[in-house]
Protein backbone atom coordinates (compact mmCIF):
# COMPACT_ATOMS: atom_id res chain seq x y z
CA UNK A 1 0.00 0.00 0.00
CA UNK A 2 1.24 3.45 -0.86
CA UNK A 3 2.09 5.82 1.98
CA UNK A 4 0.69 8.76 0.02
CA UNK A 5 -1.95 8.47 -2.67
CA UNK A 6 -3.08 11.55 -4.60
CA UNK A 7 -6.12 10.81 -6.73
CA UNK A 8 -7.56 13.10 -9.42
CA UNK A 9 -6.46 16.24 -7.65
CA UNK A 10 -7.68 19.52 -9.00
CA UNK A 11 -7.04 22.99 -7.68
CA UNK A 12 -8.65 26.20 -8.84
CA UNK A 13 -8.54 29.81 -7.79
CA UNK A 14 -11.38 32.21 -7.39
CA UNK A 15 -10.43 35.52 -8.93
CA UNK A 16 -12.39 38.72 -8.71
CA UNK A 17 -12.23 40.64 -11.93
CA UNK A 18 -14.19 43.82 -12.45
CA UNK A 19 -16.20 44.72 -9.38
CA UNK A 20 -17.76 41.69 -7.73
CA UNK A 21 -17.66 39.36 -10.71
CA UNK A 22 -15.80 36.28 -9.77
CA UNK A 23 -14.49 33.56 -11.96
CA UNK A 24 -12.67 30.36 -11.35
CA UNK A 25 -9.34 29.47 -12.97
CA UNK A 26 -8.32 25.85 -12.79
CA UNK A 27 -4.57 25.43 -12.38
CA UNK A 28 -4.31 21.72 -11.51
CA UNK A 29 -6.48 19.03 -13.09
CA UNK A 30 -6.61 15.25 -13.08
CA UNK A 31 -3.36 14.85 -11.21
CA UNK A 32 -2.73 11.43 -9.65
CA UNK A 33 0.40 9.99 -8.11
CA UNK A 34 1.46 7.68 -5.33
CA UNK A 35 4.54 7.21 -3.25
CA UNK A 36 5.55 4.25 -1.10
CA UNK A 37 7.52 4.08 2.11
CA UNK A 38 11.23 3.97 1.33
CA UNK A 39 10.72 5.45 -2.12
CA UNK A 40 12.01 8.67 -3.69
CA UNK A 41 9.72 10.11 -6.34
CA UNK A 42 11.00 13.09 -8.32
CA UNK A 43 8.60 15.63 -9.81
CA UNK A 44 9.79 17.41 -12.98
CA UNK A 45 7.87 19.89 -15.06
CA UNK A 46 7.73 23.29 -16.62
CA UNK A 47 7.87 26.46 -14.56
CA UNK A 48 4.34 27.24 -13.52
CA UNK A 49 3.08 23.68 -14.06
CA UNK A 50 1.79 23.45 -10.48
CA UNK A 51 4.60 21.66 -8.68
CA UNK A 52 4.56 23.89 -5.60
CA UNK A 53 0.76 23.92 -5.57
CA UNK A 54 0.83 20.12 -5.47
CA UNK A 55 3.11 20.28 -2.43
CA UNK A 56 0.88 22.86 -0.78
CA UNK A 57 -2.26 20.83 -1.50
CA UNK A 58 -0.76 17.74 0.16
CA UNK A 59 0.21 19.81 3.20
CA UNK A 60 -3.13 21.63 3.33
CA UNK A 61 -1.52 25.05 3.04
CA UNK A 62 -3.15 26.32 -0.16
CA UNK A 63 -4.07 30.01 -0.14
CA UNK A 64 -7.54 31.12 1.04
CA UNK A 65 -8.96 31.67 -2.42
CA UNK A 66 -8.04 28.18 -3.64
CA UNK A 67 -10.51 25.33 -4.05
CA UNK A 68 -9.41 21.73 -4.13
CA UNK A 69 -11.13 18.53 -5.24
CA UNK A 70 -10.02 14.93 -5.55
CA UNK A 71 -8.64 12.89 -2.67
CA UNK A 72 -5.36 12.55 -0.80
CA UNK A 73 -4.81 9.43 1.33
CA UNK A 74 -1.98 9.10 3.81
CA UNK A 75 -1.22 5.72 5.36
CA UNK A 76 -4.52 4.31 4.11
CA UNK A 77 -6.78 7.05 5.48
CA UNK A 78 -8.09 10.26 4.04
CA UNK A 79 -5.74 13.13 4.81
CA UNK A 80 -8.15 15.82 5.98
CA UNK A 81 -7.57 19.12 7.74
CA UNK A 82 -7.97 17.50 11.15
CA UNK A 83 -5.33 14.82 10.56
CA UNK A 84 -3.01 17.30 8.89
CA UNK A 85 -3.00 19.42 12.01
CA UNK A 86 -1.53 16.51 13.95
CA UNK A 87 0.89 15.33 11.23
CA UNK A 88 2.22 18.48 9.59
CA UNK A 89 5.70 19.43 10.74
CA UNK A 90 6.02 16.05 12.49
CA UNK A 91 5.25 12.99 10.35
CA UNK A 92 4.92 15.09 7.22
CA UNK A 93 7.64 17.70 6.66
CA UNK A 94 8.15 20.34 3.99
CA UNK A 95 11.46 21.61 2.69
CA UNK A 96 10.03 24.80 1.15
CA UNK A 97 11.05 26.39 -2.13
CA UNK A 98 11.20 29.90 -0.80
CA UNK A 99 13.75 30.77 1.84
CA UNK A 100 11.12 33.22 3.08
CA UNK A 101 9.64 30.28 5.01
CA UNK A 102 12.37 30.63 7.63
CA UNK A 103 11.20 32.67 10.61
CA UNK A 104 12.84 36.06 9.98
CA UNK A 105 12.95 36.92 13.68
CA UNK A 106 14.55 33.73 14.96
CA UNK A 107 18.23 32.82 14.79
CA UNK A 108 18.72 29.86 12.48
CA UNK A 109 20.40 27.61 15.07
CA UNK A 110 17.35 27.91 17.32
CA UNK A 111 15.00 27.25 14.39
CA UNK A 112 16.67 23.97 13.58
CA UNK A 113 16.81 22.94 17.26
CA UNK A 114 13.06 23.48 17.55
CA UNK A 115 12.36 20.62 15.10
CA UNK A 116 15.14 18.30 16.29
CA UNK A 117 14.07 15.04 17.92
CA UNK A 118 16.00 13.35 20.73
CA UNK A 119 17.21 14.37 24.17
CA UNK A 120 19.94 16.79 23.09
CA UNK A 121 18.67 19.11 20.35
CA UNK A 122 21.75 21.34 20.59
CA UNK A 123 24.11 18.47 19.81
CA UNK A 124 21.83 17.28 16.99
CA UNK A 125 21.68 20.77 15.46
CA UNK A 126 25.47 21.32 15.78
CA UNK A 127 26.30 18.02 14.15
CA UNK A 128 23.92 18.57 11.24
CA UNK A 129 25.31 22.10 10.68
CA UNK A 130 28.78 20.65 10.69
CA UNK A 131 27.75 18.13 8.09
CA UNK A 132 26.47 20.98 5.91
CA UNK A 133 29.63 23.02 6.49
CA UNK A 134 27.72 25.73 8.38
CA UNK A 135 30.23 27.21 10.77
CA UNK A 136 29.57 27.80 14.49
CA UNK A 137 28.80 31.50 14.08
CA UNK A 138 25.94 30.65 11.69
CA UNK A 139 23.88 29.43 14.69
CA UNK A 140 23.48 33.05 15.71
CA UNK A 141 22.66 34.54 12.31
CA UNK A 142 19.20 35.63 11.26
CA UNK A 143 17.86 34.36 7.92
CA UNK A 144 18.52 37.67 6.10
CA UNK A 145 22.24 37.35 6.85
CA UNK A 146 22.58 34.08 4.93
CA UNK A 147 23.57 33.77 1.30
CA UNK A 148 21.04 31.95 -0.89
CA UNK A 149 22.98 28.70 -0.79
CA UNK A 150 23.47 28.84 2.98
CA UNK A 151 19.75 29.39 3.58
CA UNK A 152 18.98 26.31 1.45
CA UNK A 153 21.37 24.21 3.51
CA UNK A 154 19.61 25.36 6.69
CA UNK A 155 16.25 24.32 5.20
CA UNK A 156 17.50 20.84 4.33
CA UNK A 157 19.11 20.52 7.78
CA UNK A 158 15.72 21.28 9.35
CA UNK A 159 14.16 18.29 7.59
CA UNK A 160 17.16 16.09 8.34
CA UNK A 161 16.83 16.51 12.12
CA UNK A 162 13.10 15.70 12.17
CA UNK A 163 11.92 12.10 11.95
CA UNK A 164 9.28 12.65 9.30
CA UNK A 165 7.85 9.67 7.38
CA UNK A 166 6.95 11.80 4.38
CA UNK A 167 9.27 14.57 3.22
CA UNK A 168 8.11 16.97 0.55
CA UNK A 169 11.12 18.83 -0.78
CA UNK A 170 10.20 21.71 -3.09
CA UNK A 171 13.28 22.79 -5.08
CA UNK A 172 15.71 22.15 -2.24
CA UNK A 173 18.92 22.60 -4.22
CA UNK A 174 18.91 25.55 -6.66
CA UNK A 175 21.95 27.79 -6.39
CA UNK A 176 23.75 25.26 -4.18
CA UNK A 177 27.32 24.26 -4.90
CA UNK A 178 27.78 20.69 -6.12
CA UNK A 179 29.24 19.44 -2.80
CA UNK A 180 26.22 20.74 -0.94
CA UNK A 181 23.85 19.26 -3.51
CA UNK A 182 25.57 15.91 -2.99
CA UNK A 183 25.13 16.26 0.78
CA UNK A 184 21.43 17.12 0.40
CA UNK A 185 20.92 14.11 -1.90
CA UNK A 186 22.69 11.94 0.64
CA UNK A 187 20.32 13.19 3.36
CA UNK A 188 17.24 12.33 1.29
CA UNK A 189 18.65 8.92 0.38
CA UNK A 190 19.33 8.19 4.02
CA UNK A 191 15.81 9.18 5.01
CA UNK A 192 14.41 6.87 2.31
CA UNK A 193 16.69 4.03 3.38
CA UNK A 194 15.25 4.45 6.87
CA UNK A 195 11.77 3.92 5.46
CA UNK A 196 10.61 7.48 4.80
CA UNK A 197 9.06 8.54 1.53
CA UNK A 198 10.51 11.54 -0.27
CA UNK A 199 8.69 13.62 -2.87
CA UNK A 200 11.48 15.57 -4.57
CA UNK A 201 10.25 18.48 -6.67
CA UNK A 202 13.05 19.94 -8.78
CA UNK A 203 14.37 21.43 -12.02
CA UNK A 204 17.73 19.85 -11.30
CA UNK A 205 17.06 16.73 -13.33
CA UNK A 206 20.57 15.38 -13.13
CA UNK A 207 20.71 15.64 -9.33
CA UNK A 208 17.28 14.07 -8.84
CA UNK A 209 18.06 11.12 -11.10
CA UNK A 210 20.99 10.20 -8.89
CA UNK A 211 18.61 9.17 -6.07
CA UNK A 212 15.06 8.92 -7.46
CA UNK A 213 13.26 5.63 -8.04
CA UNK A 214 10.45 7.05 -10.15
CA UNK A 215 9.72 10.35 -11.87
CA UNK A 216 6.39 12.14 -12.31
CA UNK A 217 6.33 14.71 -15.13
CA UNK A 218 3.88 17.62 -14.89
CA UNK A 219 2.78 20.09 -17.54
CA UNK A 220 0.05 22.73 -17.38
CA UNK A 221 -1.27 21.33 -14.10
CA UNK A 222 -1.56 17.69 -15.05
CA UNK A 223 0.52 14.52 -15.18
CA UNK A 224 2.06 13.75 -18.58
CA UNK A 225 4.19 10.78 -17.67
CA UNK A 226 5.25 8.47 -14.86
CA UNK A 227 8.59 6.85 -15.62
CA UNK A 228 11.36 4.91 -13.94
CA UNK A 229 14.43 7.05 -13.21
CA UNK A 230 16.43 4.75 -15.52
CA UNK A 231 14.25 5.77 -18.48
CA UNK A 232 16.11 9.09 -18.55
CA UNK A 233 19.15 8.06 -20.60
CA UNK A 234 20.67 8.44 -24.06
CA UNK A 235 18.53 10.57 -26.37
CA UNK A 236 15.46 9.86 -24.30
CA UNK A 237 14.33 6.96 -26.50
CA UNK A 238 12.88 5.16 -23.46
CA UNK A 239 10.79 8.15 -22.44
CA UNK A 240 7.12 8.03 -23.41
CA UNK A 241 5.80 11.57 -23.76
CA UNK A 242 7.03 14.07 -26.40
CA UNK A 243 7.24 16.74 -23.67
CA UNK A 244 9.43 14.58 -21.44
CA UNK A 245 11.73 13.88 -24.39
CA UNK A 246 11.93 17.62 -25.17
CA UNK A 247 12.72 18.41 -21.53
CA UNK A 248 15.51 15.84 -21.50
CA UNK A 249 16.99 17.08 -24.77
CA UNK A 250 16.96 20.70 -23.56
CA UNK A 251 19.54 20.03 -20.84
CA UNK A 252 22.88 21.75 -21.47
CA UNK A 253 24.67 18.39 -21.17
CA UNK A 254 22.36 16.92 -23.82
CA UNK A 255 21.41 19.00 -26.85
CA UNK A 256 20.46 22.30 -25.16
CA UNK A 257 17.64 22.31 -27.69
CA UNK A 258 14.81 24.77 -26.97
CA UNK A 259 11.33 23.51 -27.81
CA UNK A 260 9.51 26.59 -29.14
CA UNK A 261 6.38 28.06 -27.67
CA UNK A 262 5.10 28.41 -24.13
CA UNK A 263 2.93 26.38 -21.78
CA UNK A 264 -0.73 27.37 -22.27
CA UNK A 265 -2.29 29.73 -19.73
CA UNK A 266 -4.81 28.06 -17.37
CA UNK A 267 -7.67 30.27 -18.60
CA UNK A 268 -6.89 29.57 -22.24
CA UNK A 269 -6.27 25.84 -22.62
CA UNK A 270 -6.46 23.98 -25.92
CA UNK A 271 -9.46 21.64 -26.12
CA UNK A 272 -7.44 18.54 -26.96
CA UNK A 273 -4.00 17.49 -25.74
CA UNK A 274 -2.43 20.29 -23.68
CA UNK A 275 0.89 19.82 -25.49
CA UNK A 276 -0.55 19.81 -29.02
CA UNK A 277 0.40 23.45 -29.88
CA UNK A 278 4.10 22.60 -29.34
CA UNK A 279 4.17 18.95 -30.32
CA UNK A 280 5.91 17.85 -33.52
CA UNK A 281 3.94 14.56 -33.54
CA UNK A 282 0.53 16.15 -33.14
CA UNK A 283 -2.29 14.99 -35.45
CA UNK A 284 -5.95 15.97 -35.86
CA UNK A 285 -6.99 13.32 -33.33
CA UNK A 286 -4.78 14.96 -30.69
CA UNK A 287 -6.73 18.18 -30.99
CA UNK A 288 -10.15 16.60 -30.58
CA UNK A 289 -10.13 15.39 -26.98
CA UNK A 290 -7.95 15.42 -23.91
CA UNK A 291 -5.95 12.15 -23.77
CA UNK A 292 -6.38 9.98 -20.66
CA UNK A 293 -3.47 8.62 -18.65
CA UNK A 294 -2.71 5.04 -19.81
CA UNK A 295 -0.21 2.38 -18.81
CA UNK A 296 2.74 1.88 -21.10
CA UNK A 297 5.95 -0.10 -20.63
CA UNK A 298 5.85 -0.30 -16.81
CA UNK A 299 5.05 3.41 -16.59
CA UNK A 300 2.20 5.58 -17.76
CA UNK A 301 1.64 8.38 -20.24
CA UNK A 302 -0.98 10.88 -21.38
CA UNK A 303 -0.43 10.78 -25.14
CA UNK A 304 -2.44 8.89 -27.74
CA UNK A 305 0.52 8.24 -30.03
CA UNK A 306 3.16 7.20 -27.49
CA UNK A 307 4.44 3.66 -27.97
CA UNK B 1 35.40 47.63 -24.37
CA UNK B 2 36.91 46.17 -21.25
CA UNK B 3 35.18 45.83 -17.89
CA UNK B 4 37.72 45.51 -15.12
CA UNK B 5 37.66 44.99 -11.40
CA UNK B 6 41.08 45.82 -9.99
CA UNK B 7 42.36 44.78 -6.57
CA UNK B 8 38.83 44.51 -5.27
CA UNK B 9 38.47 44.02 -1.51
CA UNK B 10 35.08 43.58 0.13
CA UNK B 11 33.69 42.76 3.57
CA UNK B 12 30.23 43.04 5.12
CA UNK B 13 30.57 45.46 8.01
CA UNK B 14 33.19 44.17 10.45
CA UNK B 15 33.13 40.59 9.20
CA UNK B 16 36.31 39.13 7.73
CA UNK B 17 37.20 39.92 4.13
CA UNK B 18 35.14 38.01 1.57
CA UNK B 19 37.92 38.68 -0.89
CA UNK B 20 40.88 41.02 -1.30
CA UNK B 21 43.15 41.87 -4.22
CA UNK B 22 40.70 40.29 -6.57
CA UNK B 23 41.15 40.99 -10.27
CA UNK B 24 38.66 40.22 -12.98
CA UNK B 25 38.21 41.42 -16.54
CA UNK B 26 35.64 40.82 -19.24
CA UNK B 27 35.84 42.02 -22.81
CA UNK B 28 32.94 43.01 -25.05
CA UNK B 29 31.67 39.98 -26.93
CA UNK B 30 33.03 37.55 -24.34
CA UNK B 31 30.95 35.06 -22.35
CA UNK B 32 32.76 34.31 -19.09
CA UNK B 33 31.65 31.83 -16.43
CA UNK B 34 32.08 32.36 -12.67
CA UNK B 35 31.98 29.37 -10.34
CA UNK B 36 32.78 28.86 -6.70
CA UNK B 37 31.42 27.41 -3.50
CA UNK B 38 28.40 28.91 -1.87
CA UNK B 39 29.10 31.87 0.41
CA UNK B 40 32.42 32.83 -1.21
CA UNK B 41 30.91 35.96 -2.65
CA UNK B 42 29.98 35.33 -6.29
CA UNK B 43 26.76 37.26 -5.88
CA UNK B 44 28.55 40.04 -4.05
CA UNK B 45 31.18 40.30 -6.79
CA UNK B 46 28.41 40.54 -9.42
CA UNK B 47 26.79 43.33 -7.40
CA UNK B 48 30.10 45.20 -7.17
CA UNK B 49 30.66 45.00 -10.94
CA UNK B 50 27.12 46.25 -11.54
CA UNK B 51 27.54 49.12 -9.07
CA UNK B 52 24.99 47.79 -6.54
CA UNK B 53 27.70 47.51 -3.85
CA UNK B 54 30.78 49.65 -3.30
CA UNK B 55 33.99 47.74 -2.56
CA UNK B 56 36.10 48.98 0.38
CA UNK B 57 39.25 48.49 -1.73
CA UNK B 58 40.01 48.66 -5.43
CA UNK B 59 37.85 49.91 -8.27
CA UNK B 60 35.66 48.91 -11.18
CA UNK B 61 36.34 50.54 -14.53
CA UNK B 62 35.29 50.36 -18.17
CA UNK B 63 38.17 51.11 -20.52
CA UNK B 64 40.02 52.63 -17.56
CA UNK B 65 37.18 55.02 -16.66
CA UNK B 66 35.38 54.76 -13.32
CA UNK B 67 31.73 53.74 -13.65
CA UNK B 68 29.05 56.45 -13.58
CA UNK B 69 27.34 56.96 -10.22
CA UNK B 70 24.26 58.47 -11.84
CA UNK B 71 22.23 57.73 -14.95
CA UNK B 72 21.97 54.46 -16.81
CA UNK B 73 24.50 51.90 -15.63
CA UNK B 74 26.29 50.13 -18.52
CA UNK B 75 26.68 46.99 -16.39
CA UNK B 76 23.31 45.40 -15.68
CA UNK B 77 22.51 42.57 -13.31
CA UNK B 78 19.85 39.86 -13.55
CA UNK B 79 19.54 37.54 -10.58
CA UNK B 80 17.91 34.30 -9.55
CA UNK B 81 14.62 35.52 -8.11
CA UNK B 82 12.72 37.76 -10.54
CA UNK B 83 9.89 38.22 -8.04
CA UNK B 84 12.29 40.05 -5.74
CA UNK B 85 13.62 42.25 -8.53
CA UNK B 86 10.35 43.93 -9.50
CA UNK B 87 7.91 46.22 -7.75
CA UNK B 88 4.95 43.93 -6.99
CA UNK B 89 2.44 46.76 -7.34
CA UNK B 90 3.46 47.85 -10.82
CA UNK B 91 1.98 46.53 -14.04
CA UNK B 92 4.44 44.58 -16.17
CA UNK B 93 4.50 47.38 -18.75
CA UNK B 94 5.83 49.83 -16.16
CA UNK B 95 8.39 47.31 -14.84
CA UNK B 96 9.62 46.74 -18.36
CA UNK B 97 9.95 50.43 -19.20
CA UNK B 98 11.74 51.33 -15.98
CA UNK B 99 15.04 51.77 -17.81
CA UNK B 100 13.61 53.18 -21.05
CA UNK B 101 11.31 51.82 -23.74
CA UNK B 102 12.57 48.47 -25.04
CA UNK B 103 12.34 47.94 -28.79
CA UNK B 104 9.86 45.42 -30.08
CA UNK B 105 12.53 43.20 -31.69
CA UNK B 106 14.01 42.59 -28.26
CA UNK B 107 10.61 41.67 -26.84
CA UNK B 108 9.89 39.20 -29.61
CA UNK B 109 13.40 37.72 -29.40
CA UNK B 110 12.72 37.00 -25.73
CA UNK B 111 9.27 35.58 -26.45
CA UNK B 112 7.48 38.25 -24.43
CA UNK B 113 3.75 38.21 -25.18
CA UNK B 114 1.81 41.49 -25.51
CA UNK B 115 -0.94 40.23 -23.18
CA UNK B 116 1.54 39.95 -20.29
CA UNK B 117 2.08 43.71 -20.21
CA UNK B 118 -1.28 44.54 -18.64
CA UNK B 119 -0.81 42.06 -15.80
CA UNK B 120 0.73 42.29 -12.34
CA UNK B 121 4.01 40.51 -11.59
CA UNK B 122 2.31 37.76 -9.53
CA UNK B 123 0.19 36.88 -12.55
CA UNK B 124 3.23 35.70 -14.51
CA UNK B 125 5.14 32.47 -13.93
CA UNK B 126 8.77 32.65 -12.79
CA UNK B 127 10.02 32.01 -16.34
CA UNK B 128 7.80 34.71 -17.84
CA UNK B 129 8.78 37.27 -15.21
CA UNK B 130 12.47 36.46 -15.66
CA UNK B 131 12.14 37.29 -19.40
CA UNK B 132 10.77 40.70 -18.39
CA UNK B 133 13.73 41.28 -16.06
CA UNK B 134 16.15 40.31 -18.84
CA UNK B 135 14.48 42.66 -21.32
CA UNK B 136 14.68 45.45 -18.74
CA UNK B 137 18.38 44.77 -18.24
CA UNK B 138 19.08 44.78 -21.99
CA UNK B 139 18.46 48.47 -22.61
CA UNK B 140 20.25 50.14 -25.52
CA UNK B 141 23.02 51.49 -23.30
CA UNK B 142 23.82 48.16 -21.67
CA UNK B 143 27.35 46.97 -22.48
CA UNK B 144 27.80 44.17 -19.97
CA UNK B 145 25.32 41.76 -18.43
CA UNK B 146 25.88 39.88 -15.17
CA UNK B 147 23.64 36.79 -15.03
CA UNK B 148 23.63 35.54 -11.43
CA UNK B 149 21.94 32.11 -11.44
CA UNK B 150 19.63 33.70 -14.00
CA UNK B 151 17.93 30.47 -15.12
CA UNK B 152 18.42 28.30 -12.03
CA UNK B 153 14.74 28.46 -11.05
CA UNK B 154 13.53 27.56 -14.54
CA UNK B 155 12.85 24.30 -16.32
CA UNK B 156 15.39 23.08 -18.87
CA UNK B 157 13.31 24.04 -21.92
CA UNK B 158 12.72 27.59 -20.72
CA UNK B 159 16.41 27.82 -19.78
CA UNK B 160 17.51 26.79 -23.26
CA UNK B 161 15.02 29.22 -24.88
CA UNK B 162 16.19 32.15 -22.75
CA UNK B 163 19.90 31.49 -23.26
CA UNK B 164 19.48 31.08 -26.99
CA UNK B 165 17.86 34.54 -27.21
CA UNK B 166 20.30 36.21 -24.83
CA UNK B 167 23.37 34.81 -26.58
CA UNK B 168 22.00 35.92 -29.94
CA UNK B 169 21.39 39.46 -28.67
CA UNK B 170 24.81 39.54 -26.98
CA UNK B 171 26.49 38.50 -30.24
CA UNK B 172 24.61 41.07 -32.29
CA UNK B 173 25.38 43.90 -29.86
CA UNK B 174 28.84 42.69 -28.81
CA UNK B 175 27.87 42.61 -25.14
CA UNK B 176 30.16 41.10 -22.52
CA UNK B 177 28.50 38.47 -20.30
CA UNK B 178 29.43 37.17 -16.87
CA UNK B 179 27.54 33.95 -16.11
CA UNK B 180 27.42 33.04 -12.41
CA UNK B 181 26.18 29.48 -12.11
CA UNK B 182 26.57 26.30 -10.14
CA UNK B 183 25.66 24.32 -13.22
CA UNK B 184 28.96 23.27 -14.73
CA UNK B 185 27.21 21.83 -17.80
CA UNK B 186 25.62 25.20 -18.51
CA UNK B 187 28.94 27.00 -18.08
CA UNK B 188 30.71 24.58 -20.38
CA UNK B 189 27.95 24.88 -22.94
CA UNK B 190 27.84 28.68 -23.23
CA UNK B 191 31.06 30.19 -21.85
CA UNK B 192 34.30 30.76 -23.73
CA UNK B 193 36.28 30.66 -20.48
CA UNK B 194 35.55 30.48 -16.77
CA UNK B 195 36.91 31.74 -13.50
CA UNK B 196 36.74 29.94 -10.14
CA UNK B 197 36.25 31.98 -7.03
CA UNK B 198 37.80 30.16 -4.10
CA UNK B 199 39.57 30.99 -0.85
CA UNK B 200 41.65 34.17 -1.14
N1 LIG C 1 23.57 41.71 4.57
C1 LIG C 1 24.53 40.89 4.99
N2 LIG C 1 25.07 41.00 6.22
C2 LIG C 1 26.05 40.17 6.64
N3 LIG C 1 26.57 39.18 5.88
C3 LIG C 1 26.10 39.00 4.64
C4 LIG C 1 25.06 39.83 4.12
N4 LIG C 1 24.77 39.40 2.85
C5 LIG C 1 25.62 38.37 2.59
N5 LIG C 1 26.42 38.13 3.65
C6 LIG C 1 27.46 37.11 3.75
O1 LIG C 1 28.36 37.24 2.67
C7 LIG C 1 28.80 35.98 2.19
C8 LIG C 1 28.68 35.93 0.67
O2 LIG C 1 27.35 36.12 0.25
P1 LIG C 1 27.01 35.98 -1.28
O3 LIG C 1 25.51 35.96 -1.39
O4 LIG C 1 27.71 36.99 -2.01
O5 LIG C 1 27.60 34.49 -1.59
P2 LIG C 1 27.48 33.51 -2.87
O6 LIG C 1 28.82 33.06 -3.21
O7 LIG C 1 26.71 34.09 -3.95
O8 LIG C 1 26.69 32.30 -2.18
P3 LIG C 1 25.50 31.38 -2.74
O9 LIG C 1 26.05 30.64 -3.88
O10 LIG C 1 25.20 30.52 -1.57
O11 LIG C 1 24.36 32.29 -3.05
C9 LIG C 1 28.03 34.94 2.95
O12 LIG C 1 28.90 34.38 3.91
C10 LIG C 1 26.91 35.72 3.64
O13 LIG C 1 26.62 35.19 4.91
S1 LIG D 1 -1.35 13.36 -27.77
FE1 LIG D 1 -0.64 14.13 -29.74
S2 LIG D 1 -0.19 16.29 -29.37
FE2 LIG D 1 -0.33 15.30 -27.38
S3 LIG D 1 1.72 14.74 -26.92
FE3 LIG D 1 0.83 12.96 -27.89
S4 LIG D 1 1.34 13.21 -30.05
FE4 LIG D 1 1.71 15.19 -29.09
MG1 LIG E 1 24.85 33.58 -4.67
Amino acid sequence: MALLEVNKLSVSFIQYTSGLRQHEVQTIRDLSLSIHAGEIVAVFGSSGSGKSLLAHAILGILPENARMSGTIHYDGNLLDAYRLLALRGKEIALVPQSVNYLDPLMKVGAQVRSTAVGSDPVAVQRSIFKRYRLKDHVDNLYPFQLSGGMARRVLVATAAVSDARLIIADEPTPGMHSDDVAEALHTFKEMADNGSAVLFITHDIEAALRIADRVVVLYAGTTFEIAAAEDFMGNGERLRHPYTKALWQALPQNEFKPNLGVQPQPNNLPTGCLFAPRCASSTQACKESRPEMRDLRAGSVRCIHAS
Amino acid sequence: MLLEGENIGFRYERNSWLFQNLNISIESGEVVGLRGPSGYGKTTLGQILAGHQMPQEGQVTIDGQALPLKGYHPVQLVFQHPERAVNPRWRIQRVLEEGGKPDSDLLSALGIQKEWLKRSPHELSGGELQRICIARALGNETRFLIADEMTTMLDAITQAQIWQSVLEIARARKLGLLVISHDQHLIKRICGRWISLSEH
